[in-house]
């Protein structure tokens, strides 16, 4: 099994989001940086499976210099190859994103290496585009599951699930495949102590990519505006029950 | 023309659709074209009967038998088809799992650029478009080129509105020249039935629990008060982290997006990332220790104290009420 994860570097913003003046970016000053939750279990799942099923992993990056953090806290993690499609920092749309990956993965395929399965997170944490995965399997001309919760290899199929409105969906395909994970695929690890020594340690491939102009262009970042509004205090500890009550009663839930 | 992608069970349009069709109506008047709609998989002959109501001109209709179960890339296939022929100048879907990815494949296959999740259209030259990133917490205005317009509507971005003005919708059936390939990733019948629980997604309450709520036991008293009023439990990332709760009950921009009418959260701060969640609840109704928790803030209702005593004092009085017995009268609190 040789297995890709594509991830990305985005801010690590746990609370409220402040953006630059020019509001172009999301104002980093006091962030660190990391990849999104799917990634991360994108990036566990990996392992595990190579830990299962033998062959080897590695985790690509389309992004600055600085993704090479990223990359390491992936191999930390147990994977085995890294790669950076290195960029200037500007932030590169669906199309173009997509467009560099695949590339990058034919490149792979010409010097004898190819991928049994390409795992993407489902959407990525900050501009959330919803593509990349699907547009890499348009263009590899591979099968393509997206929003996977579980999943499981066996004589070269895999068998996913998926959560619906009403409950849960099963579907499988053929390898090669890709595949665009959701959190709650498994529960991450944590990287050890000489996992992030080896991973120091470890070369990291690098590819310089075009930049393409993919028909989506960010003009400005916007907060949304907060609807005004007033909260009406029920009470304190037990002495709210009646109250609540009413409210239930109120919305007609009682 | 404004083509629009509609989502259907048994012919009836989802919320989420008629939302896409509300928005597509507004961007075909703007536009100055008519509005069509495409529905794939059988009885969707019946989505006819609502989109009166929605200026549709033509419903095209896909029932080929081989798209009755889902399978994203021949409806994908179906609708690039259909729009190389009857070549509209927007193409819009919801932003539902379903939508969302049909939606990518039709880009991939037109080879065109897609924005996601859209909140606002100005359908001028050029085509500005404002959709959400960060599940919700951020928003981005974005040129969007490409010689068909792609998007889907993020979900409640507007409400939904039928118009008093029915209007005739003429039917034309598709035959899309389907490839095998296009069923590579097959759904597999369910093994295991439903829990027979209300889904989250579903839910007219949540109840929603947070690190407040204090333990994985902690829980009974959420899934007691979930009972007494028919509704589902819910949880926030860090309870999902400690292994409290399964992934599936994880409100927020990594996990379910609900619409109740009330959502109550129990020792929940009321993060961003779990507020993107839950924005669309009609009502929200915060239980919490910390009077300037952001929950509290944003919260329509709240009450100020311990998650387990406030429910424990709620469910009792419920049960009380529910059994008819005489309701002890308890003085009002005072603030
Ligand atoms: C990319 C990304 C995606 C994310 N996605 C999600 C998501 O989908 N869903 C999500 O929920 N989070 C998500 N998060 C995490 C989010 O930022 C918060 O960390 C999380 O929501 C906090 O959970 P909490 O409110 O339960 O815990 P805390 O922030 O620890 O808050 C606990 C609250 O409980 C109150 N409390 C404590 N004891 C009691 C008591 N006895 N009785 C009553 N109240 C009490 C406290 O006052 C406090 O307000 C995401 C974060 C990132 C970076």
């Amino acid at each position: 099994m040789n297995v890709l994860v594509c991830v990305k570097r985005v801010p690590a913003t746990a609370g409220q989001i402040t953006l630059t003046p020019d509001a172009q970016e999301i104002d980093t000053r006091y962030l660190g940086f990391t990849i999104s939750p799917h990634e991360e279990c994108a990036v566990e799942e990996a392992v595990r499976m190579i830990e299962a099923h033998g062959g080897s992993s590695t985790v690509l990056t389309l992004g600055p210099e600085a993704a090479v953090d990223q990359l390491r806290d992936a191999m930390a993690l147990g994977i085995e190859r890294a790669i950076l499609l290195e960029t200037d920092g500007r932030e590169w749309d669906p199309v173009a994103t997509a467009a560099a990956i695949v590339e990058a993965i034919e490149a792979e395929r010409a010097a004898g290496r190819s991928y049994d399965l390409v795992m993407f997170g489902n959407e990525s944490a900050d501009s959330a585009g919803y593509q990349v995965g699907v547009r890499v399997a348009d263009a590899l001309d591979l099968p393509c599951v997206t929003g996977i919760k579980a999943l499981k290899i066996s004589d070269g199929r895999v068998t996913v699930r998926r959560q619906t409105e009403s409950g849960w969906e099963t579907a499988e395909a053929l390898l090669p495949a890709v595949l665009t994970v959701k959190e709650g695929l498994n529960l991450p690890r944590y990287p050890s102590l000489p996992g992030r020594l080896k991973a120091k340690k470890k070369e990291i491939e690098r590819i310089a990519p075009q930049w393409q102009d993919g028909g989506l262009e960010k003009i400005r970042l916007k907060l949304p505006v907060q609807a005004e509004h007033t909260v009406e205090i029920l009470g304190k500890n037990g002495d709210a029950g009646a109250q609540l009550v009413a409210v239930f009663q109120r919305l007609r839930l009682l | 023309m404004v083509l629009a992608f509609i989502e259907h069970v048994d012919g009836a349009p989802t919320m989420l659709s008629l939302e896409v069709l509300t928005m597509a109506g507004r961007l075909a008047r703007d536009l100055g074209v008519p509005l069509d709609a495409v529905a794939i998989g059988p009885k969707g002959a019946a989505a006819s009967g609502i989109l009166t109501s929605y200026q549709v001109a033509t419903l095209h209709l896909a029932d080929d038998l081989r798209l009755a179960e889902y399978a994203p890339a021949a409806w994908a296939h179906t609708i690039a088809e259909l729009a190389d022929r009857v070549n509209p100048k927007v193409v819009i879907g919801t932003a539902s799992d379903r939508g969302g990815e049909v939606m990518a494949h039709v880009a991939a296959r037109m080879t065109l650029p897609l924005a996601a999740n859209c909140t606002q259209i100005a359908a001028g030259d050029p085509f500005i478009v404002t959709r959400q990133r960060w599940g919700g917490s951020l928003l981005e205005e974005a040129h969007l080129r490409g010689a068909v317009k792609l998007l889907t509507v993020a979900p409640h971005a507007l409400t939904a509105e039928a118009s008093p003005n029915r209007t005739e919708v003429a039917t034309h059936s598709l035959a899309p020249a389907l490839e095998d390939k296009d069923f590579r990733v097959r759904l597999v019948p369910q093994a295991g039935a439903d829990s027979g629980k209300i889904s989250l997604a579903q839910a007219r309450v949540v109840i929603g629990g947070g690190r407040g709520v204090g333990s994985a036991e902690g829980f009974a008293t959420l899934e007691e008060l979930a009972d007494l009023l028919g509704g589902a439990v819910g949880c926030s990332r860090v309870v999902t982290s400690l292994g409290w709760r399964p992934h599936s009950d994880q409100v927020g921009q990594t996990g379910t997006r609900i619409a109740p009418d009330l959502y109550i959260a129990c020792g929940i701060s009321g993060a961003i990332q779990h507020m993107v969640g839950c924005r669309a609840a009609k009502h929200i109704l915060a239980i919490n220790t910390d009077p300037n928790a952001p929950i509290v803030a944003q919260a329509d209702y709240a009450v100020i104290g311990d998650v387990q005593k406030v429910l424990s004092a709620v469910n009792a009085e419920i049960r009380r009420a529910k059994s008819g017995h005489e309701r002890m009268v308890t003085e009002a609190p005072t603030a």
